[in-house]
Formats: structure tokens, C-alpha cells, sequence
């Protein structure tokens, strides 16, 4: 066991895969000699070399283009975006080819691209800076996408991606990149594509990911004192959703409460909403409530704490949900 | 050969406003690179000579000669089948390449086997070159599958009918192949990158030359200039010969006479070994035009002239060989003759596979949607199943 943060345990787990395997590399941009915008791949271009940690032309579509062509040849990129709101230019690449090679070529190509996206708000910056867009690609069939809260997933998570056949999309929750945690390097993660419940509560379950865990578990914290017992758990994989796990324990909390950062309208939320009402409806004692951002361009960094999900409009959710 | 240097002490010459000097520079390279179209079989059928490139066309022997034209007269045989089936109604939408045959078959003929190839949506030609059967190409058009061959089988990729996103692909995929060559594990092999001149104007394009050039990565970018994007004419994708665009990435730029399956192929040649070799990459612009429609969708006669497809006509790259053919005694009237028997032949073939094929079951395409096993798919797949028993029970 040992204790580091987020960017850390991710840079750790890039290390352990450019190690052990030598069809993996890393490619974005500035992540060679700066080590990454926000450093996660700080040190690895001077230990793999520049071959194996290639700071690219600045060109997303390029990055994802080429990755596909590397991975056709039997390499494994792992892609570097340097921003959220700088995913757009390559979301051609990722949605009309990296999602579709598979199936177009009947199971006989495989492109097993990894894709790591720092994303979400909290950090006070400009526009484009700040978004959540897992949405957008959670609703293309043929793509998985990830997203870590803790150091011990962020390193295994990521190493995982990398063992996986398909294309994966990592979501890496900036706010939370210096959050600090134990990471075991013995013990693997559970399978990425599952939820985990982080706490155990009877009147409600409260669901969230990436950077809105610390936020939520404070929440259900907060609910105990008030004599509210909240389940919380952590959903980790975008897509798949593992509905089993949410499903559990709304059968037995009879309440789903659900918290993204990205906008309410056309999230994830509504997505998870639509089918435990489905699977569990006699269950249901109260709708299922979504806490998300509002319909709009992420707003300007001094008004964003309004717009962010907290543990107030958590507990509202809450009190709504418990009324019915 | 680069025709897209604009010599130094030329434009350093010119003088006169910056305005000026931009424009004479702008018409003086793309002059240069007008008379610089290689070509090495003339629409009369005779020889041209290019001190390059002529070696390259001369090393033919008859049986090649032969062979390329045997390559543009089946693939022209098969996409009018194709094109047949269409109107009949058996394919949902044909993409003609007639015109272009020179363009393939001189290209894909010069790559080797160990080659990799990323066409766009029209290189049937070039498919037939390096082995695809042509009834596979037609699984895309009949609506039987979005693929239809196994693209390692002949290291011909499968189409792509978003524009030049196989550009960067292919440069991927060439950069891989550097790899593997410093690492030991393979030959040289080199990449070959089909597009047109529409697709010259997406990002992609763009992209892919900036990651080719920055890396040196062995590809060949292969422009198909047929002078339309659909119905819209190159001058409104560029104002310079696209090859001109090579030499502000850093690499040669070849402009050949895309009807002229010689020029194709020593150019080809040329490129394909200049980037097996490490130097870097190389973009060939082919000057070719399609005679026919875009897609069996559209009408040319509604954006072009019929006069315009007249004189193309008269480029024609199989009549242009085979006057070379015949002049030099390379083949006979029975050479032609049994070849039209081998095309009416193929046609029969291709038809009656194109009619063969079986419509898949909706199942089979939850089968490949991920390569490792997802609940979602599981969960999809089994509600459609107890949903179509349900039927079955509900007849009987
Ligand atoms: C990204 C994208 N935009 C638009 C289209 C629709 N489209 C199909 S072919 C075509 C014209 C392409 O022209 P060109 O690149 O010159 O190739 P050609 O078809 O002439 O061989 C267009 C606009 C498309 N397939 N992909």
C-alpha cells in the first residue's frame, strides 16, 4: 500500500504498462518533456523515450486518426486529449471510426485505443475548460468509457483500458487529480466495467461518478446526522452501466438519487432513470431524481460553484425523494 | 520531378506590391507544375519520355503491358455490371469508377503485397488488383454488410465512406510499420493512402500530411483528381494543382496524367520505394476525370457539360493502351477478343454472387459491436429473441 494522488496513481499505472508492454505508447500533446498540461505523464518521456511517449502535432483528429491506423498494426496507443472541451476536433475519428472498425469489419479488426480526457469543473478556469461530455459518447454503441474517483481505481483503471479489446474512453476527473488515497499495487482493482457501492444506506441510493464522489459521500455523511441512512455508490463504467449493482439496491433502498456534473438534460441520468424504472418499478417508492448542470455552456468560473452539483442540492434531491 | 518547388531566385525576382508578387508567385507555380503533368503513354498511344520516370515504364515487359490492360477492361467490364445491378435494382446504390481505371491499376499494381492499402468508397480497380474478389465489394452496395472481405487477407483495407478519415489511418498504420522496422520484425513495406479532391479540402487531409511529414512516416497519399466532388468542380476546393501542396508539408509532390496507367504506375513506383526506404512521404495527384455519375444517386448532366465528358472521352486510358499495345506488337486481335469473353464471364460470375447473397440475421450484428462481452449487448440481444419467439408461438 502506498499513498498518492490521482495524477499520480495514473502516471504510475502508464508506467507499469509502457513497461511491460512494448506495443504500448503514449501520444497527445505537451505530455513529453512538460509531462502533460497537468503532468500526468511527467517523467515518462525521459525514461521510454520519445518513441514511446510521442508529443504529436496539435491535431486531435490526428491523434485519434493515426492511433487507429497504429492500432491496426498491432500497437497499443494510449491517447492523450488535453482537454474536455478539445475533444470536438477528433470526435469524428472516435465516433464514425475508432467505435465502428469492429463491427464494419465483421470481428475481424480490432482498434484497442485507449483515450484519457481530463474533464469536469471545479477548477476555476475559462471556457472549454470545464466540461463533462461523456454523454455524447456513452450513446455511441461500440465504445466504453471509464472514469476513476480514487488513486487505487486511477492506476488500475487505466491499466486495465490498456488490456481491454475494444476502444476505451478514461474520463479523469481534473478537479480531483491531487485527491489522495491508497493505492494497492499488488491487488488489481474490480473490473472496470462495474459500479462499486462505497457505502451502505437503507433509504436511498445515491449514484455518482468521477469528480462528484467526494461530493457525494460528504452528502450521505451529512444525511446521517439528520437520521438518514444514503447508499452510495460509485458508478465507474459510462458505458456499459452496470445496472445489476444500481438495480440491488434500489430493490433495496426503494430510492435512486443520481449526480453528474454534465447538463441534466439528455445525461447519463435520464438514461439510468428510464431503466431501473423499468427494472425495478414496483421497488420505487419516490421518482428518480436527477442532480446535474443546467442547460447551458458551462458557466464562467465565478458563478460555476452555483452550477456544480453540491452537497445542498444533493440533500434536496433527498428530501424531495423521501416526501413521496 | 517535386513539381512543387517554386524556384528561389524566381521569386525572389518578382517585385511590386506584396499583393502582386503573392498573385505572380500563386500563377507562376501553378504554371510550372501545369507543364510538369508526367506523362509517358500520350492520348495518341505513343511514348513520351521522362528521364525519371521512363525506366520505370520501360522495365514493363509484354506480359505486364498485357496485364494492365487486362486489370482496366475487367474492372471496366465488372463496375458496368455493377452499375446494371443497380438499375435493376439489386444494389442500393452503385459507385461508378469508369474513367478511372489508369489511376487504379497503375497504382495498386506498383504496390507490392506486403503493401497496405486504404482506399476511399471507388477503388474497385484497385481492389481487383490486389485480389478482393469483386463480388465482395458489392456486400457494402447490396446492404449485406458494411464491409464484405477480410482486409488482411489482401492488406486492402476496407472502404470508408467518411471522407479521408482513412488518411490518417493509413499514416498510423505507417507508423506502426516504422516501428516494427526498427524493431527488426518486418520487410519495408509502405502505405498507401487513397482520396479525392473534395476530401482534399477536409482536415483530416491535412492532418494526416503534418503527422506523415513530422514522423517520416513511409506513405504514399494517392489523389484521385477527377475534377468533381459530386457536383461541385475542383476550383472550388483549390486554387493550385493539389500536388503543389506537397512541398509545404516538406515532401515531393508528383503530378502525373492520371488516364496514363505508365505515368500512374512509374510514379507509384517511384513514390512506394521512396517511402519503403525511409525517406518519407510522398502525394501523387492524378489528373483523371469520372465519365459516369458520382453515385448511381445523382445526374451529371445537371452541374456539367456533356462537351467537358467528350473530351475526356478522348483520353480514354484503356483505348490509349491499347493503341500502344497493338503499335508495338505486345497483342492481337484475339488477345482482345478473349478478353471480352473473361469480361462477359466475370459479369455472369459477379451477378450471380451478388444474387446469392444471403441476408444476414439482425442477431449477427450484435455479435461484433465489442470485441469483449457487454451486458447492454447481452441484454439487447435477448429481449429481441424472446420478442421474435413470441411471434412464432403466437402463429403456431
Ligand atoms: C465527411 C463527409 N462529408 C460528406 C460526404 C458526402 N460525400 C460523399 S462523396 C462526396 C464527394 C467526394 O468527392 P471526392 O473526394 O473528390 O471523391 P470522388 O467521390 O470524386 O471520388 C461527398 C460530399 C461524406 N461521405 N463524408
Amino acid at each position: 500500500m502506498t499513498t498518492m494522488t490521482i495524477a499520480k496513481a495514473i502516471n504510475a499505472g502508464l508506467h507499469r504498462t509502457l513497461s511491460e508492454d512494448p506495443k504500448t505508447l503514449l501520444m497527445g500533446e505537451d505530455i513529453g518533456s512538460l509531462g502533460g498540461v497537468y503532468r500526468v505523464t511527467e517523467g515518462l518521456k525521459a525514461e521510454f523515450g520519445a518513441d514511446r511517449v510521442v508529443d504529436t502535432p496539435l491535431a486531435e483528429s490526428g491523434i485519434i486518426g493515426t492511433a487507429i491506423g497504429l492500432a491496426l498494426r498491432g500497437y497499443r496507443p494510449i491517447c492523450e486529449i488535453q482537454f474536455d472541451g478539445f475533444v470536438f476536433p477528433g470526435f469524428n475519428q472516435i465516433t464514425t471510426q475508432l467505435a465502428k472498425i469492429h463491427a464494419r469489419a465483421a470481428g475481424q479488426l480490432t482498434t484497442g485505443v485507449v483515450i484519457r480526457i481530463p474533464y469536469g469543473g471545479g477548477i476555476g478556469s475559462i471556457e472549454h475548460h470545464s466540461e463533462s461530455p461523456e454523454a455524447l459518447f456513452a450513446h455511441t454503441a461500440g465504445l466504453r468509457i471509464i472514469t476513476p474517483s480514487n488513486p487505487h481505481d486511477a492506476y488500475w483503471m487505466t491499466q486495465q483500458a490498456v488490456q481491454c479489446p475494444d476502444p476505451v474512453i478514461i474520463f479523469e476527473p481534473k478537479k480531483r487529480y491531487w485527491l489522495k488515497g491508497e493505492v494497492d499495487t499488488e491487488q488489481p482493482a474490480a473490473d472496470p466495467f462495474t459500479a462499486q457501492v462505497l457505502r451502505e444506506g437503507q433509504d436511498a441510493t445515491l449514484l455518482a461518478y468521477g469528480p462528484l464522489l467526494p461530493v457525494a459521500l460528504a452528502a450521505a455523511n451529512a444525511a446521517e446526522q439528520d437520521g438518514r441512512s444514503v447508499e452510495v455508490i460509485d458508478l465507474r463504467s459510462l458505458s456499459p452501466i452496470d445496472f445489476d449493482t444500481i438495480t440491488e439496491s434500489v430493490r433495496k433502498t426503494g430510492r435512486l438519487l443520481i449526480a453528474h456534473e454534465a447538463p441534466t438534460f439528455g445525461g447519463l441520468g435520464g438514461e439510468i432513470a428510464a431503466r431501473i424504472s423499468e427494472r425495478a418499478f414496483y421497488s420505487l417508492h419516490s421518482p428518480v431524481i436527477r442532480i446535474g448542470g443546467f442547460h447551458m455552456p458551462y458557466p464562467v468560473a465565478k458563478v460555476e460553484e452555483q452550477y456544480l452539483p453540491d452537497i445542498d442540492r444533493i440533500l434536496e434531491a433527498l428530501d424531495r425523494a423521501l416526501a413521496y | 520531378m517535386s513539381t512543387a518547388h517554386l524556384p528561389r531566385t524566381e521569386a525572389e525576382q518578382l517585385s511590386g506590391n506584396p499583393a502582386q508578387r503573392v498573385e505572380a508567385r500563386h500563377q507562376q507555380g501553378a504554371e510550372d507544375a501545369s507543364r510538369e503533368v508526367l506523362q509517358l503513354l500520350a492520348p495518341d498511344g505513343g511514348r513520351r519520355q521522362n528521364s525519371t520516370f521512363s525506366p520505370f515504364a520501360e522495365a514493363l515487359s509484354s506480359a505486364q503491358l498485357r496485364q494492365f490492360y487486362r486489370d482496366m477492361a475487367l474492372a471496366r467490364r465488372f463496375d458496368q455490371e455493377a452499375t446494371a445491378l443497380q438499375r435493376q435494382g439489386e444494389l442500393a446504390m452503385w459507385v461508378p469508377m469508369v474513367g478511372q481505371e489508369a489511376a487504379q491499376v497503375g497504382s495498386g499494381r506498383a504496390s507490392r503485397p506486403e503493401d497496405y492499402l486504404f482506399p476511399t468508397y471507388r477503388e474497385h480497380a484497385v481492389a481487383m488488383t490486389r485480389g478482393v474478389n469483386p463480388s465482395q465489394l458489392l456486400g457494402l452496395f447490396r446492404g449485406v454488410s458494411h464491409g464484405g472481405w477480410d482486409p488482411r487477407q489482401n492488406n486492402f483495407h476496407l472502404y470508408t465512406l467518411v471522407l479521408a478519415a482513412q488518411t490518417l489511418h493509413a499514416v498510423g498504420y505507417a507508423m506502426g510499420v516504422q516501428r516494427d522496422r526498427a524493431a527488426g520484425l518486418t520487410e519495408s513495406p509502405a502505405v498507401l493512402a487513397y482520396f479525392g479532391d473534395g476530401s482534399s479540402s477536409e482536415g483530416d487531409v491535412h492532418e494526416s500530411m503534418v503527422f506523415a511529414a513530422s514522423f517520416q512516416a513511409p506513405v504514399v497519399f494517392f489523389c484521385q483528381n477527377n475534377r468533381w466532388a459530386i457536383s461541385v468542380p475542383f476550383s472550388v476546393q483549390s486554387r493550385v494543382p493539389l500536388a503543389q501542396r506537397a512541398a509545404g508539408y516538406g515532401f515531393p509532390g508528383l503530378r502525373v496524367d492520371g488516364n496514363d496507367v505508365l505515368a500512374v504506375y512509374a510514379a507509384s513506383q517511384w513514390a512506394l520505394e521512396h517511402a519503403r526506404s525511409g525517406a518519407g512521404p510522398v502525394l501523387i495527384e492524378a489528373e483523371t476525370y469520372r465519365l459516369g455519375a458520382h453515385t448511381t444517386a445523382d445526374d451529371p448532366s445537371k452541374y456539367r457539360g456533356s462537351d467537358e465528358e467528350e473530351q475526356w472521352r478522348l483520353r480514354d486510358p484503356l483505348l490509349r493502351l491499347e493503341t500502344l499495345l497493338r503499335a508495338e506488337g505486345h497483342a492481337d486481335d484475339a488477345f482482345f477478343d478473349d478478353l471480352g469473353q473473361e469480361g462477359d464471364q466475370l459479369a455472369s460470375d459477379v451477378r450471380r454472387e451478388v444474387l446469392a447473397m444471403v441476408n444476414p440475421d439482425l442477431r449477427a450484428s450484435f455479435a461484433n459491436v465489442y470485441a469483449q462481452q457487454h451486458p447492454l449487448i447481452a441484454e439487447e440481444l435477448a429481449w429481441l429473441e424472446e420478442y421474435e419467439a413470441g411471434f412464432v408461438t403466437e402463429g403456431e
